[in-house]
């Protein structure tokens, strides 16, 4: 663009380097990405965690060790669970892609009672391991333990708040594009923490139990 | 590249699919979930039966499992392609993914080594240390 | 430390630990609190006098304009510079004086807390402020885009590192700052060995600053990948927007890691875990290991935009095309990975063994190639360029200079053996200084004496900048000599008092250095001061001062709120160069309104409950934890339920604006 510029004449020019035609750019053309980024990061605490994990598994203290404390069934009633979310927050994506406001929530209200029995068999089993001793402060494995699986957990929780206000807020605005954008943003957060909990049962229980 | 109009500069090649992600359908998520619960149950089953008497072995098909039902989540629910957002996400994640390998494999090949040399005993002395 | 432990174990529901024993007795430190106090009053009291706070409120602090959001960041780390650089003094005056039995005059108390708050400092509330300001205001600007992607949460970023930096500042007179060293290594930052409450500070301070950094580096990945200019294809991007971006992408893959290592020395501290205790199966050494996961790629993440300033500064001063813009990309790139493979040369002596140091040892060695690579290129760019001598100019001389040999002591101490006599020993410390002041602060003062006139409208004074310079230049040399000489030696860093009188000339060399560099600083202020005052002689009203090339120099100088009236479309590298060179007019009718986002105080006020959080933690007022946190929760949701956060500029203002533009021009022309 240089030679043959110098031929054309000013308004064909500046039409060349300047955007004279220019419309509003909608709202939120950089969320779903900036999430996506965002949720890369939060995938890095989760890797810190599970190389602490990995460094400390075996520091047992003369503590208890793996075998001791899991419990392989409720882990896999807790899997389930996890997945069973995962699979009706899919139902309520494909509901708000139908534009169905009563469908999306409802299918909300569902992921959110197998994130809550999620969270209530993971309360469950820790407070068991705390009453038999197995407490964090016992040995390094514990420490790593409770600090991986607990983190996964505080993030669920968080996504049960984010899905609440959500719910809220589709029931007050509709399926606005906003809306549209942020039920897409806890869909991300939402797989992305049964993808990490896949890292969990794999690495920490079954692995464990081997 | 970021705008979404028709303008004079034949560059511009990306006003579609904005937004990147595209939300599946409900064939998607069933046959996401259908080989999710396989891909589960499997590695379960073969921890809780001890169906492979190694362990060594067990370990390394139990993770096979868990990169596979990994790429099945990705793949089916989280809708990743190689054509969002012009691949960024894709590129992200395999920026993170190289990251966490390298830090997960480092961290433990650094630490493995400096636990062999300065406190030389067998994992289970170790469980056994006060 | 133990002493400590004893003297401070009042708790009370309502204040936690926070007692009268939490004010310092030191003389220094009460001289300092009552003159910072003055200062403040008559500061508070001048600007309600004048009026001001509703501009303030209004114009900046609610601000999510990239452009005033940059500026505020710049001021923070000026005004965080000064204290560090006071720590800095102080820490030069002990061990010049502390010979033959004299001991100085800092305790060992005081004198641990200002080198371990000289390190905070100067690394996290002034080198990343710098950088993420220049990143903040230049690149939307290079990329031809009116924002950033997520203006709010730009302005919720700078609170957070303000409130991180509000935290490290209050520890001076509420209790006591960490006294561990910049990094905290456990078992001494464990609670055990630093029971008050220095280390929680230090926590806070870093933890809160984190979640500024790390949104702030999300949102410039977005701007960059997503708002560019039509026409602005990866390889046609300006050269210091692409160093803003890979330094982005690190610092959105380091951070975390901090944010992870910090969370486990918490648990660790406040509710007893074991990740890096002594017993119980814990590793300190993990912690060292996780943190310099973090802090390696830290150091890239500060120097690589400087490195895009040098590329911008020599090309624009050589009057040339940059040489090798694509190996320039290359090397950057090349470096985000290798950053990610190197952490262990910090702690070659830790015992790892021999095949994982030299792996380490050879992967640092290797990433100085392509920083060479990089050097080159800007020396060929000056090789038969037009080379205008102006302060910028100046100062990326002097980089070249200096950074060469601190790069090069870097590699020296790359080779395990060789870093197993210098590991923590005042050559480490020469080295990095050399590094970091050679590389980052030059560069920084490249930067705003190349886009002062940008962000105000008129230049730097000349004089006082080249005072600033030549005191600044040599007096780094003479400060930092020194170190080398003395590292070689074996004298090992953090010392109070020595006892061998023979090396007492070298640091006496190295205050007089301090001196100096204190001179350039004073020298650095009163040119600021000289060219506010004579702003008129110094005037730019072309909006391009020095025959610059990308886009940041084709709109005014200071940029209407809005950037561009119209958005550049950009056909080669260098576009505004390109626009130049083919002649092509600014359009001066057809205006439309422009869709902007709209200000909010959102991020201010989740900034100062997370300050009184941070505050709660650190004493143990558990109440008000809980309250702030809460608070946090529920303001971010209310935040939430604003859905209207745009508005439009009118017509008829972009209209008034650009005509005064046209009216510049015209008088800058005649």
């Amino acid at each position: 663009m240089t030679a043959t510029a110098h031929n054309l004449d000013q308004p064909k020019l500046q039409a060349a380097f300047y955007d004279l035609n220019e419309h509003d750019h909608p709202e939120g053309g950089s969320t779903m990405l900036g999430f996506w980024i965002y949720l890369m990061s939060d995938c890095l605490i989760f890797a810190m965690l599970f190389a602490a994990y990995g460094v400390l598994g075996g520091s047992l203290a003369a503590g208890p060790g793996p075998k001791d404390l899991f419990d392989l069934p409720l882990v896999a009633l807790n899997t389930a669970m996890l997945l069973f979310s995962s699979i009706t927050y899919g139902f309520a994506m494909l509901a708000m892609e139908k534009g169905n406001k009563g469908g999306t929530q409802a299918w909300l209200l569902v992921t959110a009672l197998f994130g809550a029995a999620f969270l209530f068999i993971e309360l469950y089993e820790f407070s068991h391991l705390i009453h038999e001793g197995a407490t964090p402060m016992r040995s390094g494995f514990l420490t790593a333990f409770f600090s991986l699986v607990g983190t996964h957990g505080l993030h669920v929780t968080f996504g049960m708040i984010w899905l609440f206000t959500l719910v809220v807020q589709v029931a007050k605005k509709g399926l606005i594009p906003a809306n549209k954008r942020r039920l897409m943003c806890l869909s991300l957060f939402w797989h992305f923490l049964d993808v990490i909990w896949i890292g969990v049962f794999t690495f920490v229980y079954l692995m464990g139990m081997l | 590249m970021g705008t979404e109009h028709a303008h004079p500069n034949p560059q511009a090649h990306d006003h579609h699919d904005e937004h990147g992600a595209s939300h599946g359908s409900m064939r998607e998520y069933v046959v996401g979930f259908l080989l999710s619960v396989v891909l589960t149950a499997i590695p379960f089953w073969l921890v809780m039966s001890g169906a492979i008497p190694d362990k060594q072995t067990t370990a390394l098909v139990i993770m096979a499992f868990a990169v596979v039902q990994i790429v099945v989540h990705m793949i089916y629910f989280l809708h990743m392609n190689t054509k969002s957002e012009n691949g960024w996400t894709v590129m992200a994640l395999i920026f993170t993914i190289v990251l966490v390998i390298i830090t997960l494999s480092g961290s433990l090949w650094v630490m493995f080594h400096l636990n062999t040399n300065m406190m030389p005993m067998s994992v289970h002395d170790m469980g056994q240390l006060p | 430390m133990a002493i400590e432990a004893e003297a401070h174990t009042h708790w009370s529901p309502l204040l936690g630990r926070l007692w009268l024993d939490a004010i310092p007795q030191e003389p220094i430190v009460l001289a300092t609190f009552v003159v910072v106090m003055l200062g403040g009053a008559a500061l508070v009291a001048g600007l309600t006098y004048f009026k001001l706070w509703g501009y303030l409120w209004k114009e900046w602090f609610t601000s999510v304009d990239h452009k005033k959001i940059g500026i505020m960041y710049m001021i923070l780390g000026l005004i965080m510079f000064l204290r560090g650089f006071a720590d800095a003094v102080m820490m030069r005056a002990q061990q010049a004086m502390a010979f033959n039995g004299n001991e100085g005059y800092l305790n060992a108390h005081h004198y641990d807390q200002v080198f371990t708050a000289h390190g905070v400092i100067m690394i996290f509330f002034v080198a990343m402020p710098f950088v993420t300001g220049l990143m903040n205001y230049i690149v939307p600007l290079q990329i031809g885009a009116r924002d950033v992607s997520f203006p709010f949460l730009n302005n919720f970023s700078f609170w957070m590192t303000t409130a991180g930096a509000v935290l490290v500042m209050m520890s001076l007179f509420v209790g006591e700052f960490a006294q561990t060293g910049w990094l905290a290594y456990p078992p001494l930052s464990n609670l055990a060995y630093s029971p008050w409450v220095g280390v929680d500070y230090y926590i806070w301070a870093l933890q809160i600053a984190g979640v500024g950094t790390l949104l702030s580096g999300v949102n410039l990945v977005c701007t960059i990948v997503k708002m560019r200019a039509p026409g602005m294809t990866m390889m046609r991007m300006p050269v210091f927007t692409w160093t803003s971006l890979c330094t982005n992408i690190l610092i959105v893959a380091a951070f975390p890691v901090l944010t992870a290592v910090m969370t486990m020395l918490t648990v660790d501290r406040y509710l007893g875990f074991n990740f890096f205790s002594n017993d119980f199966g814990g590793s300190p050494m993990m912690y060292v290991n996780l943190i310099w996961i973090w802090g390696h790629p830290e150091v890239y993440i500060l120097i690589l935009p400087l490195f895009g300033v040098f590329s911008e500064v020599t090309s624009t001063f050589s009057g040339k095309r940059l040489f090798g813009y694509s190996s320039m990309v290359y090397a950057t790139l090349v470096i985000t990975i290798l950053s990610y493979l190197v952490w262990l040369h910090h702690f070659f002596t830790m015992g790892s063994g021999a095949s994982v140091n030299s792996f380490f040892g050879i992967t640092t060695m290797v990433i100085s190639i392509p920083t060479g690579a990089k050097l080159f290129n800007w020396l060929f760019t000056m090789y038969r360029g037009r080379i205008r001598y102006e302060l910028p100019m100046m100062w990326t001389v002097a980089f070249m200079l200096t950074f060469t040999v601190g790069g090069m002591t870097g590699v020296l101490l790359a080779v395990p053996p060789a870093d197993f006599v210098l590991h923590n020993s005042l050559f480490l410390i020469a080295h990095f200084h050399n590094v970091i002041i050679g590389g980052v602060l030059f560069g920084l003062f490249a930067a705003i004496n190349f886009w002062w006139p940008k962000a105000f409208g008129f230049k730097l004074n000349v004089f006082w900048g080249k005072v600033s310079f030549w005191l600044w230049v040599p007096g780094f040399w003479f400060a930092f000599m020194p170190l080398y000489i003395l590292g070689l030696m074996g004298v090992t860093r953090r010392m109070r008092v020595f006892d061998d009188p023979s090396i007492q000339i070298w640091f006496v060399i190295a205050a007089f250095g301090a001196v100096m560099i204190a001179g350039g600083i004073g020298a650095m202020l009163v040119q600021f001061a000289v060219s506010i005052w004579k702003r008129e002689e110094l005037k730019d009203e072309t909006g391009d001062p020095w025959g610059g090339r990308t886009l940041e120099w084709s709109t005014s100088s200071p940029p209407p709120e809005y950037n561009f009236a119209f958005t550049p479309i950009v056909h080669d590298l260098d576009a505004w160069d390109d626009m130049k060179r083919c002649g092509v007019e600014r359009p001066t009718s057809g205006f439309r309104p422009i869709h902007m986002p709209k200000g909010t105080g959102t991020g201010l006020i989740l900034a100062g409950l997370s300050t009184a959080l941070g505050f709660a933690m650190i004493w143990y007022i558990w109440w008000l934890a809980a309250v702030s946190f809460a608070g946090i929760i529920g303001y971010a949701i209310f935040h939430t339920f604003n859905y209207k956060r745009d508005y439009h500029i009118p017509v008829e203002t972009v209209e008034a604006t650009e005509a005064e533009r046209t009216r510049q021009l015209a008088a800058a022309g005649a």
